[in-house]
């Protein structure tokens, strides 16, 4: 009931917008230009007034109606059943309650819940359709009160163009409204890890063990939290991925730059950018099954053991993958280095090569850094990639033909399966989670800052 | 081309000829971009320790012929350049000349202040730095003080040498842009409309530093301004369509013109 009654007031609105339009049509024909508003804002001044009103009401009496039934079914229940009895005796009574209501009986419930699930339903279909009645007659009030507001002299356009501030300003709240319930929760959560494990041990252990048992039935290690080999492990794999990404994506931007004929350039900018188009779990299985191999298989030839879960296998790959970050910042930043830069240098007689060395990568050195410190903060927070192809055990190493896992890894495999709140183990993903997040977020802020302060620079 | 033109350029070498000793020598340069040609049969003698000046209306060949003197040209993919061009008696598009030395030899300024984002000590020290001119720190820091001297900017400076060159106001950016050209001690200076980003202060500025360096360089500069041109330079060039109209001392230019052209640009009825 609920959709159709959405449907009806985005109906209404509609309508409201004909005859807001139609309506100003008709002062324009007999006002003429004295009309402030063109029709079109007529129109769309007296949609929002059927519309949002009506709509807001149906979501806040929506958000308040169950906890209302709830709070009067329970006032409703005979003083004998719930005399003295725990809140969450209560509850129990409620869900029963409902279930009854809605037909599910497990077992014969007592007259007085019969009696209640009986005045639940009847109350729930009087509020909804309370809920129809005054949301439709909101939208009609509203209608009257637009059509009574609208004249020739109307300023229809500035009421809808502050219609419009408040909804772009409400979308640019939810966004933060969620980013700060997402680390309110991943700090909350944090916190109860840490109340569990001390910060100096997560911090500075080096022994990572989390898979303790969660229930009392399970066989497991006694745990250890040190999480300094997951963090290394991470840097080990973002800072391979950077030293393949970052010459190819620079050399392959200063060539398209620089170098390409415009047709080959026109051919090659965007086959670099599919790059940036592959699912990442495409470049997982392409980690896993082809490059692990072969970087394991020609280790061997020369003698060296490689483990097949390598860091080299999943970092290389992950290098391909921030490729199009590095080699499309840098391509921006060095094509916004002006021509006039390259022939002042030219002009002294300077070379090809020391006019690219001595002004054009200084000059666009911000740009390529931001580009840089995204893709790092992109590889350091990749997860697929490193799912499959990273191992599991966390191994302090900076031998890249060695295994090693990454936070992102460990964050999934201690959510997989149980889970249970008041257990280091899934809480420690929580922990992980938070640092991952502020480490991320600062090499992005920085990223920003940097190329915006470049950005002013040839204004 | 017609023949009045060409009778009139013969006319004006004749009776004109460069006071010093001619430092740069275009005969019969013609222009090409892609299939359109910017310059037609263009003779042109610079002298030495003179300031040319080049006039024309928009479009006219001016900068195309400016630009060959110092073959930045080439770093436009469609031109092609036919014809000689001497320096010193040598061609400067010969094969065998390398044109970085060349570029070093004809320095230019260009119509916008185009320091490089660096401090002003490093823009002016880039020429001799990739030139190899100056090996121990006290020869680059007396090049750079030299060459900011010569530039009239080194008083307004000196305090700030290692703040970025782009922090200096439009004419003095273009001051530092001439020091940058001066450093690497060139026997040319081109100028492509050196003041025409500027205010009139700035612009008097330069000029005066014009007069100035036509001591010790020789001078090319392409102008909008009549005014400039009469102030600053000792012969001037007409340029029309890509054909130059006419040449001569900068007075006779200004006062008693042959080409009629010339007289109804100057005057200011056309162009």
């Amino acid at each position: 009931m609920t959709g159709y009654l959405f449907l009806a007031i985005l109906a209404l609105s509609l309508v409201a917008f004909y005859v807001g339009r139609s309506t100003a049509s008709r002062f324009v024909a007999s006002h003429g230009a004295e009309v402030h508003s063109r029709p079109l804002y007529h129109g769309a001044f007296a949609a929002v007034w059927v519309g949002v009103p009506a709509l807001i009401l149906v979501v806040l009496w929506l958000l308040s109606q169950d906890g209302l039934i709830d709070r009067l079914i329970l006032a409703s229940l005979p003083a004998s059943v719930t005399e003295g009895v725990s809140a969450s005796r209560l509850s129990l009574y409620l869900s029963e309650i409902k279930n009854v209501a809605s037909g599910r009986i497990f077992s014969e419930p007592s007259p007085e819940i019969l009696a209640a699930a009986e005045r639940y339903q009847r109350w729930q279909a009087i509020a909804g359709w309370a809920m129809v009645v005054v949301a439709l007659a909101v939208s009609a009030i509203a209608l009257y009160l637009a059509r009574i507001r609208m004249a020739p002299k109307f300023r229809a356009r500035q009421s809808f163009e502050r219609a419009l501030d408040i909804a772009m300003i409400t979308s640019a709240v939810v966004a933060i409204l969620v980013t700060i319930g997402i680390i309110v929760s991943l700090t909350y959560e944090a916190l109860q890890f840490f109340r569990l494990v001390p910060p100096q041990e997560f911090f500075f252990g080096l022994n990572w063990e989390p898979q303790i048992a969660i229930r009392e039935d399970q066989v497991a290690g006694t745990g250890a939290f040190g999480a300094v080999p997951v963090f290394t492990g991470t840097l080990l794999i973002a800072a391979i991925a950077l030293v393949v990404a970052v010459p190819i994506g620079l050399l392959s931007a200063l060539y398209l730059v620089e170098f390409a004929s415009e047709r080959f350039r026109g051919i090659v900018k965007p086959i670099l950018e599919i790059l940036a188009g592959v699912p990442t779990v495409v470049y997982g299985f392409f980690a896993v099954l082809t490059v692990a191999p072969a970087i394991r298989e020609a280790g061997s030839l020369v003698g060296l053991s490689i483990s097949p879960n390598s860091a080299l296998a999943a970092g290389g790959v992950m290098g391909i993958m921030i490729l199009p970050f590095i080699s499309s910042l840098s391509d921006d930043a060095l094509r916004a280095v002006p021509q006039s830069m390259r022939d002042g240098s030219f002009a002294m007689g300077a070379t090809r090569a020391e006019t690219i060395t001595r002004v054009l990568l200084p000059a666009a050195l911000p740009g390529i850094v931001g580009g840089v410190l995204l893709a790092a903060s992109r590889a350091i927070g990749e997860t697929m990639i490193v799912v499959m192809a990273a191992g599991l055990t966390a191994t302090l190493t900076a031998n890249p033909l060695d295994g090693v896992t990454t936070v992102t890894v460990q964050i999934v495999t201690l959510l997989i399966g149980d889970t249970s709140f008041d257990n280091p183990k899934t809480l420690s993903a929580f922990a992980l989670g938070l640092v991952l997040f502020v480490s991320t977020l600062c090499l992005n802020v920085l990223a920003l800052r940097i190329v915006r302060r470049y950005r002013e620079k040839y204004e | 081309m017609n023949m009045l033109t060409d009778a009139a350029i013969e006319n004006a070498l004749d009776k004109t000829p460069a006071r010093e000793a001619v430092k740069m020598r275009g005969s019969d340069v013609r222009v090409f971009y892609g299939e359109k040609q910017a310059l037609f049969d263009v003779n042109l003698d610079i002298g030495e320790n003179q300031v040319t000046a080049l006039i024309g209306p928009s479009g006219c060949g001016k900068s195309t012929f400016l630009r060959c003197l110092n073959r930045m040209n080439d770093t436009i993919d469609i031109c092609r350049v036919t014809g000689d061009i001497t320096l010193d008696g040598e061609d400067i598009y010969n094969p065998r000349i390398d044109v970085v030395e060349l570029r070093a030899r004809v320095g230019m300024v260009f119509q916008k202040p185009n320091p490089f984002p660096k401090s002003i000590y490093e823009n002016v020290a880039y020429g001799p730095r990739i030139h190899g001119l100056a090996s121990a720190k006290n020869d680059m820091d007396a090049i750079v003080e030299t060459s900011l001297q010569k530039a009239g900017l080194f008083n307004e400076v000196k305090d700030r040498l290692h703040e970025p060159g782009t922090g200096l106001s439009g004419g003095q950016q273009q001051r530092l842009c001439i020091a940058r050209a001066i450093a690497v001690s060139p026997e040319v200076i081109l100028m492509d409309e050196p003041c025409s980003a500027l205010d009139p202060i700035a612009t008097a500025k330069v000029e005066e530093l014009i007069d100035e360096l036509r001591e010790n360089y020789t001078i090319v500069i392409v102008t909008h301004s009549m005014q400039q041109a009469a102030r600053v330079s000792q012969r001037t060039a007409m340029f029309h369509l890509g054909n130059l109209v006419e040449v001569g001392p900068t007075d006779k230019m200004f006062t008693n013109p042959e080409d009629k052209r010339t007289q109804d640009y100057i005057t200011g009825r056309f162009g």
